[in-house]
């Protein structure tokens, strides 16, 4: 999926210059005000500041009305549809299709996300990434060996069909 | 299974011995009264392994699932506590994990719940600081490394058996069986669905689910319920998120003459109880009877479960 490319280009581009954009820096305002065009026009980024885009199949999961970052509840309606805003499509539907199309990330989709850190709303995803601000929970949340043996079961069962 | 400590849940040792599990779901009461409570669990406790208090479901405000518990434990029935992520933030759930253990609580349900906009007061504020996953996953490192989220330790034994829900019954359909692999690595142990009426649906879930192995890391209960009426089953289909009702159903509720819609709901229930038993990987089933508890026990009775003990 071209989204997929586009995230790993801007990560190799902004990777160089990590020591330059530092948390709190004036080079992270000038990053928060980009991310908030530039995600925001795209995903409707909701500055959640802990960006899991590529884990979600490039639909960001904080526009689900309940936050959830780890699948759809079970008030998906028969139509698709949300069961909050009937109006509007479940994000997680989105981002099940999403991940489906995304050959290289699509089944990060099976990760136990962590609860949100809300003291880092409105700050530059791409700088907390970068500087591993997004991931410092004391406890360990997940390990690598669990990621490992949940990411076949995305792609598994579907091949069956 | 996955080998755990005993958490000295009955209703773990039910389905450990492979014996067919019965959970049933007290109604809330609108009262101050704890005899609303204790009529109810009497009724229930009799061949139910667990009794669910349920956290203001539907997002109305009720007796909260927490005091059920303390009385529901006072008297030594056994129940089986829901916590829904959507009235409470990571602080406050991870207090009330502890004392419900302390109050002799082992059976632990870690649901999204309802959306406010479901409930009668519809401007209440969601908090939604946690999703399920994220709940169960908290609730399984408390339990096995004694820790709170933050690394601080907790100074005794947690003794908990952990559960979850599963609706096979809503989109996206595939992913339904992905989402109870990630529940069981988050820490469920066992699970209990959304109202099943729709038996090929479920039959369908199941083989994904036995085809992934997954019917043997988890213990799964099927929703099920009596339908009151045509008005109720109509309400319920199209008011309460979540619950599918198909139309052969609707259309034999709404043929049976009103007076004996009640017997016939109870009957459908009762038909698919016998249906459910019968797939590969069920291991009890979670009656839900709202205001018809007294309807459960002939439930239980007709779809031959008892003798229970």
């Amino acid at each position: 999926m071209v989204l997929e490319w586009i995230y790993d280009l801007t990560y190799a581009l902004l990777k160089p210059f990590k020591k330059f954009l530092k948390p709190n820096s004036f080079a992270e305002k000038a990053m928060i005000s980009i991310e908030k065009v530039g995600k925001g026009v795209v995903f409707d980024c909701q500055m959640c500041g802990q960006c899991i885009l590529h884990s979600t199949g490039m639909v960001c999961s904080m526009n689900c009305p309940k936050n959830l970052r780890n699948g759809p509840c079970g008030g998906v309606r028969l139509n698709g549809h949300c069961e909050v805003k009937p109006e509007q499509t479940c994000v997680w539907v989105k981002i099940y299709e999403g991940s489906l199309a995304s050959p290289k990330y699509g089944s990060e989709i099976m990760w136990i996300q962590p609860p949100v850190d809300r003291t880092l709303q409105d700050s530059s995803s791409w700088v907390n990434l970068l500087h591993g601000i997004d991931q410092k929970m004391k406890t360990v949340w997940q390990t690598q060996d669990e990621k490992d043996a949940l990411e076949p079961i995305f792609r598994g069962s579907n091949e069956k069909e | 299974m996955k080998k755990n400590k005993s958490s000295m849940s009955q209703l773990e040792q039910v389905l450990k011995s492979g014996r067919f599990a019965i959970t049933s779901e007290l109604n809330p009461p609108d009262s101050a009264d704890p005899e609303d409570v204790n009529r109810a669990a009497m009724i229930l406790a009799g061949f139910c392994d667990g009794i669910n208090a349920v956290d203001a479901s539907g997002a109305n405000c009720h007796m909260s699932s927490m005091s059920i518990c303390a009385l529901l434990t006072r008297v030594g029935y056994e129940p089986v506590y829901q916590i829904s992520c959507r009235d409470r933030n990571r602080i406050a759930i991870q207090g009330d994990i502890l004392g419900a253990a302390a109050m002799g609580v082992r059976n632990l349900l870690c649901i999204t719940g309802d959306d406010v906009s479901a409930g009668d007061q519809p401007g209440a504020k969601p908090v939604f600081d946690f999703d399920s996953i994220q709940l169960l996953r908290t609730a399984q490192m408390m339990r096995d490394e004694r820790v709170f989220l933050s690394g601080r330790k907790i100074t005794s034994e947690l003794p908990l058996f952990l559960g979850a829900a599963a609706n096979p019954f809503v989109l996206p359909y595939d992913w339904r069986p992905k989402r109870l692999a990630k529940k069981i690595a988050a820490g469920a142990q066992f699970i209990q669905t959304q109202y099943c009426f729709d038996v090929e649906r479920f039959r369908e879930y199941m083989r994904q689910v036995r085809d992934m192995g997954l019917h043997e890391q988890v213990y799964i209960l099927v929703g099920v319920g009596p339908l009151r009426s045509y008005r109720a089953a109509n309400f319920m289909r199209t008011k309460v998120p979540g619950i599918v009702i198909p139309d052969e159903i609707m259309d034999r509720v709404k043929k049976t003459p009103k007076e004996r819609q009640q017997a016939e709901g109870k009957k459908i229930c009762v038909e698919i109880i016998q249906q459910v038993r019968e797939i590969e990987g069920v291991a009890g089933v979670h009656i839900m009877a709202y205001r018809q508890e007294e309807l459960v026990t002939e439930i239980v009775q007709e779809a031959g479960l008892l003798p229970r003990r």
